[in-house]
């Protein structure tokens, strides 16, 4: 039986040890070189004590980075995957939540992990590299190993305005990916176009797939996603046929009457989640690559990716709603009703099987709160994790989202607390009082706020404390926050204001 | 010009656009800005940007974004 993710690669490499595994627009690197590299990175580390304990890569997003994760790995070690574009502020706050002994940084970001005063060792990956693979160690390190080792830990929105950690293991990695492959129907010819940051789980649908069937995964550089015209030529310069995005890269593309000018020429499976695909715009996509495949897919960052997944298999007016269909296989869905008993029709997502992760790095309030024993089970222990987004059934027996139980949203696919938003609006000196709204119609962040202060000034603010995806779209000024009647800022008001100006 | 530049200021209050040239080269506008200043330009000029003109060149300052929303004023 398969207990370690490193397995993939080492059968793989075996195989095509040639073949690109990783490439940008400057690198690419085979199999052959991912193989060694990391074995290197794992070695290094090993010789340095540093065994089972987090070690953080803060590198550019380039294929060197994944060979450093798999390095992390190979040393029984756990990665931590931050990126230079966050707020200094975030990612000192991550870093006193993780306390780390080793930081891996390329020529770019060494300079910037210095400024923040990291306590522990950095290391340069080039260096790790060129370290002498050490068989022996490695050969001990994997015979210890057990499946329930993590593999890494990525950081979501908390909305304490505290980054929350989530701790996945190889035997959850394992199962998701194993299931996400059967029902994509990936396989080593598949060439995959990464979008997603790796400091999101959202990337181990491909990092680890091609590791797995010895396929390819090009990552796609950033500015694309502005430019929808260059983004599809891209894919077929590369002649990727599989991509799974958020759905807001892939109604960049659509809304702008891309496809006018150019068509994707080898993409047959397209997957998309993270929020809702209008069906306008899956449309004017399905036109364009009329034999593609689509899949809807569901799933929180605490239950290693993905826990659900919808086929498209039939048509939908402009005002139908996709489902999110069914869990994969060894997942388990279950819906709590708001009486406490188990609801058949609609209720709360709670997620069960061997994908649900080991909750929150060095936080075991939030943890408590999120994972919980199964509450249609009073025999033995059995935890399930708490998504806080309601679900139901329709009349085909498709599981549908239907909303989040609280102020987290979904916006250009990424997860947000909008507390953590006015948490930090309200540590501005001058801010009295702040609360943030999502106008869903136009997907925009809208804070308000009482102060002597402009706006301008509480954005500045903002940046230095919230990454870039988490800024509001518009921040207004108000003299008086609504209050509901039991004393509550009174968001709905809010929300009514942003109706009225349109 | 004025237009633009409130559109501009809406997403960002604390980026100085009349003099900054190097909005996409520097980072500072991202893929959600673009589609909102697309979006925004449709209502505010009733003109229609297509995907052929969404490239860098026509984003990288207030000024350019001006300049593309006057030829297509003018091809109309």
């Amino acid at each position: 039986m398969q207990t370690n993710i490193l397995e993939y690669l080492e059968k793989t490499v075996a195989r095509v040890p040639d073949k690109v595994a990783y490439a940008d627009d400057k690198t690419a690197i085979p199999f052959r070189d991912v193989y060694h590299h990391s074995r290197s990175v794992g070695s290094f580390l090993h010789a340095r004590g540093i065994y089972r304990e987090p070690v953080i890569v803060f590198m550019k997003k380039t294929p060197m980075a994944v060979v450093a994760f798999f390095g992390v790995v190979y040393g029984r070690n756990f990665y931590v995957p931050l990126d230079d574009e966050m707020p200094r502020y975030r990612l000192k706050l991550i870093m006193e939540n993780l306390h780390a002994r080793a930081v891996i940084c390329d020529d770019k970001t060494k300079k910037i992990m210095e400024q923040l005063e990291f306590q522990g060792d950095i290391f340069l990956y080039q260096d790790m590299t060129e370290y002498q693979e050490d068989d022996r160690e490695l050969q001990k390190i994997r015979e210890e190993a057990l499946d329930v080792d993590p593999v890494y830990v990525v950081f979501t929105s908390g909305s304490t305005g505290i980054p929350k950690g989530v701790v996945a293991c190889h035997r959850s990695v394992l199962d998701y990916v194993e299931n996400l492959s059967q029902v994509l129907g990936f396989n080593q010819d598949t060439v995959f176009a990464n979008q997603s940051p790796f400091y999101f789980d959202a990337c181990l649908k491909e990092l680890y797939p091609t590791m797995m069937f010895g396929a390819t995964t090009y990552i796609v550089p950033k500015p694309l996603f502005m430019f929808p015209v260059r983004l599809v030529e891209f894919l077929n310069e590369h002649q990727v046929n599989t991509i799974c995005w958020v759905v807001s890269a892939l109604t960049m593309i659509s809304s702008f009457g891309t496809f006018d000018t150019v068509k994707p020429e080898y993409l047959h499976t397209i997957a998309f989640g993270s929020e809702v695909f209008p069906i306008r715009q899956y449309h004017i996509w399905k036109e364009a690559v009329p034999g593609g495949q689509f899949y809807n897919l569901y799933g929180p960052t605490e239950a290693t990716g993905m826990s659900c997944y919808y086929k498209v298999d039939r048509e939908f007016a402009p005002d139908d709603v996709m489902p999110i269909g069914r869990p994969f296989k060894n997942t388990e869905i279950l819906l709590l009703g708001e009486d406490g008993g188990q609801a058949r029709e609609q209720g709360e997502i709670l997620i069960r099987g061997t994908a649900v992760t080991f909750g929150y790095y060095n936080n075991k309030e939030k943890t408590d709160e999120a994972f919980i024993q199964n509450p249609f089970n009073p025999y033995y222990t059995d935890i399930v994790y708490r998504t806080g987004d309601i679900g139901r059934y329709n009349e085909r027996g498709e599981l549908v989202f239907v909303s989040r139980k609280d102020y987290q949203i979904k916006h250009m696919g990424h997860r947000i607390e909008l507390g953590e938003i006015e948490v930090h609006a309200n540590r501005i000196e001058e801010v009295r009082m702040s609360a943030c709204i999502y106008d869903e119609e136009n997907s925009k962040i809208i804070l308000f706020y009482m102060g002597d202060v402009t706006a301008a000034a509480v954005m500045g603010q903002l940046k230095e404390k919230l990454p870039r995806y988490m800024l509001p779209n518009r921040i207004e000024p108000i003299d008086q926050m609504p209050f509901t009647a039991n004393g509550k800022i009174n968001r709905m008001a809010l929300k009514e204001l942003i109706k009225e100006e349109e | 010009m004025d237009e633009i530049l409130t559109i501009l200021q809406d997403l960002h209050p604390d980026v100085d656009f009349e003099s900054c040239d190097t909005l996409i080269d520097d980072g500072i506008l991202d893929s959600f800005d673009i589609v909102t200043i697309i979006a925004e330009i449709n209502d505010e000029f009733d003109v229609k940007i297509g995907a052929e003109q969404i490239v860098p060149e026509n984003f990288n300052s207030a000024e350019a974004i001006w300049e593309l929303v006057r030829r297509l004023e003018d091809d109309e």
